[in-house]
């Protein structure tokens, strides 16, 4: 048995299959697409859109690595923008509408945590729970209206930068991705809670036997998730300047779907944050593809429900040849 | 008796993999005949039934029913000729009715409509000739009583017009009460003429329930005849005497300090009563079958699983604790159950190995060297710390799980079945080092159901039944046959 080759541990190696397909999808729309596709204006938007989905994305990698899931993000992002425009309306300064957009997306991740590990209630039904009753808070806060807010560098995060300020080459949220991006990746190699979060993920007794404690774990992840759609909330009311409860409806089901695009396993143990990255990029060229060349919307649904599915029928079929052979 | 053999086996052979798990087994039931099949765990008895109900083709030999060739291609093959098993973990589905679970896969229907009411008159005609009239045929399975469960089994069996029945360790989850009624309905059975196959470790069991028996020993049909005739002491004999082929190191050894200390541990299921003393330097082995309570024991102890009542003292630590504190307190476990629980097997080596005991923050090249090191020290077999565990060999799986324990430092291992579905090299290397881990001052608790491990390994050992823990004995003073005895009564 020792004998049978073993494939590769390496992350890199298995981030390359969704990377060859961001490729293609981009020169895919690069030959058949309208020449302003290959601009650098295209290239800019297309980072810009990625912050949102990349951003809520690395929580959510956090999660599905754990082997759970959390269907509220869409609705955090939406309380946490309002919660934005309130708090800079109250006379907070953009600091403090940041940090209590984080406070107010943990504080929701905490809620689905600790419901997830006390009720042993699958986290599929207690993050739809969370789902609803959050978007319902926001609409309460927001007393059912879009919330108007002072002009402030918070809108700056992900506006088109200003000719003096090029040298930054894309807005600073997408510079904000990056770094949170790097510091997940570092938490999940370079931490015992990442060894942690990969154990439980794929094997949850085997964690419980080698004394790793899966509950408080399972918050902790829950919490980070909740805390990184509060930025992504804030990111959200950059792109707005108003503090929306409608926005972001079924933004959830494109973070997990940039994730299990990116290698992330539904049942755990197995995920990227480059994979993640270079899913949520793949959904976004798509979206900027199909309405660069004029396609209709629904088009555009069709087209990214098909990448889902073909991306996780093509890791499926290459994980069972590896298996097999 | 009528000697017309219902169902015979003949030369029957099966292998998985380099194991003979049934080697060369001759065995027959007649019509109206309770066979009970004995023998220790691993025996061949489940992998023998297996094939009979058609789970297993086997690889050689021949099968007959009622005189003609019987070659069951699967477990609904079987049935429809009329071998049906009642498994030990019973194969009904929860959700459906009494009725929906006995037609299961056999409903009457007519112009492809079900015939609902046929089949609750019939299976209510069955159920009332078991003497079971308490279970309503619109009841869901759900809501029953394990022993309620097997009865439907049987009524299955009848609606079936079975010819042979199995039973697999029917009583294992029975109250008494329940297992005299259930051998009062297989009286019955046998009054309509149906063969029995009757597997169970209990021989006072096989004494109140069957006409005749047949012992098996590693694969192999050692001993059979008629219950009337035969004593408790000789089949027990015959189920454990074979010689020890491997070769058990024990250095001798002065055990020192009591390091953990266990009085009147109950589980909220199993064990019931458990007192022992581990000593510093000593191999306690637990002896006991399956199901005895003696993996609860050890899952209790270790945190894993909640505790009744009792206490467990370790070192100076006294109280309950999760496995994190055990861990703490330099007691691990090693479980029975690898692939399950024991190992994630997707993870590479490293990571496995290092699990319970990483530092805040890790350096993969540091792991990947630590497990280096193990795998050299362990003789494990493998192309590198980075390797999935999923690609060893049984072998070399468990002494990823034992480097484990190892290589947290710890001073109190639990290991329950350590050379399970391990290859006979690995065995020997495992044996070598829970010996020398011995000498050097570790305590081991060592659960096996391989008895020539147990008296080979142990400074004491201790018999578990139905939960209760004898007291451990000095290892030269007890032999298998006394053990084999504790554990079956």
């Amino acid at each position: 048995m020792s004998e049978t080759p073993a494939r590769s541990a390496s992350p890199w190696l298995s981030t390359l299959g969704p990377l060859i397909g961001l490729v293609l999808v981009y020169l895919f729309f690069a030959l058949i697409g309208p020449d302003s596709f290959t601009s650098i204006r295209t290239l800019q938007t297309i980072a810009r859109q990625t912050a949102i989905v990349g951003t809520a994305a690395l929580g959510m990698t956090l999660v599905i690595i754990l082997g759970g899931i959390d269907l509220s993000v869409g609705s955090i992002v939406a309380m946490t923008s309002v919660v934005v425009a309130l708090v800079l309306n109250a006379g907070g300064g953009p600091a403090a509408a940041i940090v209590m957009a984080m406070l107010a997306g943990a504080l929701t991740g905490l809620t689905s945590g600790t419901l997830v590990t006390r009720l042993k209630v699958a986290p599929f039904i207690v993050t739809l729970g969370m789902l609803l009753l959050v978007r319902g808070v926001a609409k309460g806060l927001a007393k059912e209206q879009k919330v108007d807010a002072p002009l402030t560098w918070l809108v700056e995060l992900l506006a088109s930068l200003p000719p003096e300020r090029s040298f930054m080459i894309v807005p600073p949220g997408v510079w904000m991705l990056a770094l949170l991006a790097v510091a997940t990746a570092v938490v999940l190699r370079y931490t015992r809670l990442g060894a942690h979060i990969f154990s439980i993920g794929s094997n949850e007794k085997t964690a419980r036997l080698c004394g790793v404690q899966v509950e408080r774990v399972k918050v902790i992840v829950y919490t980070l998730t909740g805390a990184l759609a509060g930025v992504t909330g804030v990111l959200q009311f950059s792109r707005l300047t108003v503090g929306d409860p409608t926005v972001a409806v079924g933004l959830e089901l494109d973070v997990i779907a940039a994730v299990v695009i990116g290698g992330g396993s539904l049942s755990g143990g197995e995920g990227t944050v480059t994979g993640t990255l270079v899913g949520a990029f793949i959904m976004t060229v798509i979206r900027a593809g199909t309405s660069q060349m004029g396609l209709p919307n629904w088009v555009q649904e069709i087209v990214t429900g098909t990448i889902i599915v073909a991306a996780v029928a093509i890791d499926r079929w290459r994980h069972r040849r590896v298996e097999a052979a | 008796m009528v000697e017309l053999k219902r169902l015979e086996a003949k030369g029957v052979r099966k292998r998985f993999g380099p194991t003979l798990a049934v080697d060369g087994v001759d065995f027959s039931v007649s019509a109206g005949e309770v066979r009970a099949l004995v023998g220790e765990n691993g025996a061949g008895k489940s992998t023998l039934v297996n094939v009979l109900s058609g789970v297993f083709l086997p690889d050689d030999g021949a099968l007959f029913l009622d005189g003609e060739a019987y070659r069951p291609a699967s477990p609904r093959d079987a049935r429809d000729q009329g071998v049906l098993m009642v498994h030990q973990e019973l194969a009904l589905a929860p959700h459906l009715s009494v009725a929906e679970n006995i037609f299961l896969g056999t409903e009457p229907t007519r112009h492809g409509l079900l015939q609902r009411g046929e089949m609750r008159a019939r299976a209510a005609a069955a159920l009332a000739e078991l003497e079971h009239d308490d279970i309503a045929p619109e009841q869901k399975v759900r809501t029953l009583s394990l022993a309620s469960r097997q009865i439907v089994e049987i009524a299955r069996a009848l609606i079936l017009e079975a010819k042979v029945l199995i039973f697999d360790e029917p009583t294992s989850s029975l109250s008494q009460p329940d297992v005299e009624k259930l051998f009062r309905l297989i009286g019955r059975l046998k009054e309509r003429g149906l063969a029995i196959v009757y597997i169970s470790h209990f021989l006072e069991e096989v004494w109140q329930v069957a006409d005749s028996f047949t012992v098996l020993r590693d694969g192999r049909s050692v001993d059979e005849g008629q219950i009337a005739e035969a004593s408790a002491s000789a089949i027990v004999k015959s189920m454990v005497g074979r010689d020890i082929s491997e070769l058990f190191p024990r250095t001798s050894r002065s055990p020192g300090d009591v390091v953990l200390e266990v009085e009147g541990l109950a589980g909220m299921d199993l064990p019931h009563d458990v007192s022992f003393e581990l000593r510093r330097g000593e191999v306690l082995g637990i002896a006991g079958l399956m199901g005895a309570g003696r993996t609860e024991m050890a899952r209790a102890i270790f945190g894993l699983e909640p505790v009744r009542s009792g206490r467990v003292r370790v070192g100076q630590f006294e109280s309950a604790a999760t496995p994190t504190m055990r861990l703490e307190q330099g007691v691990g476990l090693l479980s029975e159950d690898r692939q399950g629980e024991g190992l994630a097997v997707t993870r590479t080596i490293a990571e496995n190995l290092t699990l319970s005991r990483l530092p805040r923050w890790l350096r993969p090249s540091d792991l990947d060297a630590a497990a280096a090191e193990w795998i050299a020290k362990l003789g494990i077999h493998s192309r590198g710390p980075r390797q999935r565990v999923e690609d060893l060999s049984g072998g070399n799986q468990q002494k990823v799980a034992l480097a484990r324990l190892l290589y947290h430092g710890l001073d109190v291992l639990l290991l329950d079945e350590p050379t399970r579905g391990v290859d006979v090299g690995s065995k020997a290397q495992i044996y070598e080092l829970i010996d020398a881990l011995a000498s050097s001052g570790k305590s081991i608790l060592l659960i096996s159901s391989y008895l020539p491990e147990l008296l080979g390994m142990s400074d004491r050992i201790a018999v578990m039944s139905r939960g209760r823990l004898a007291p451990a004995r000095p290892v030269n003073e007890v032999d298998e046959e006394q053990i084999m005895q504790e554990a079956v009564s």
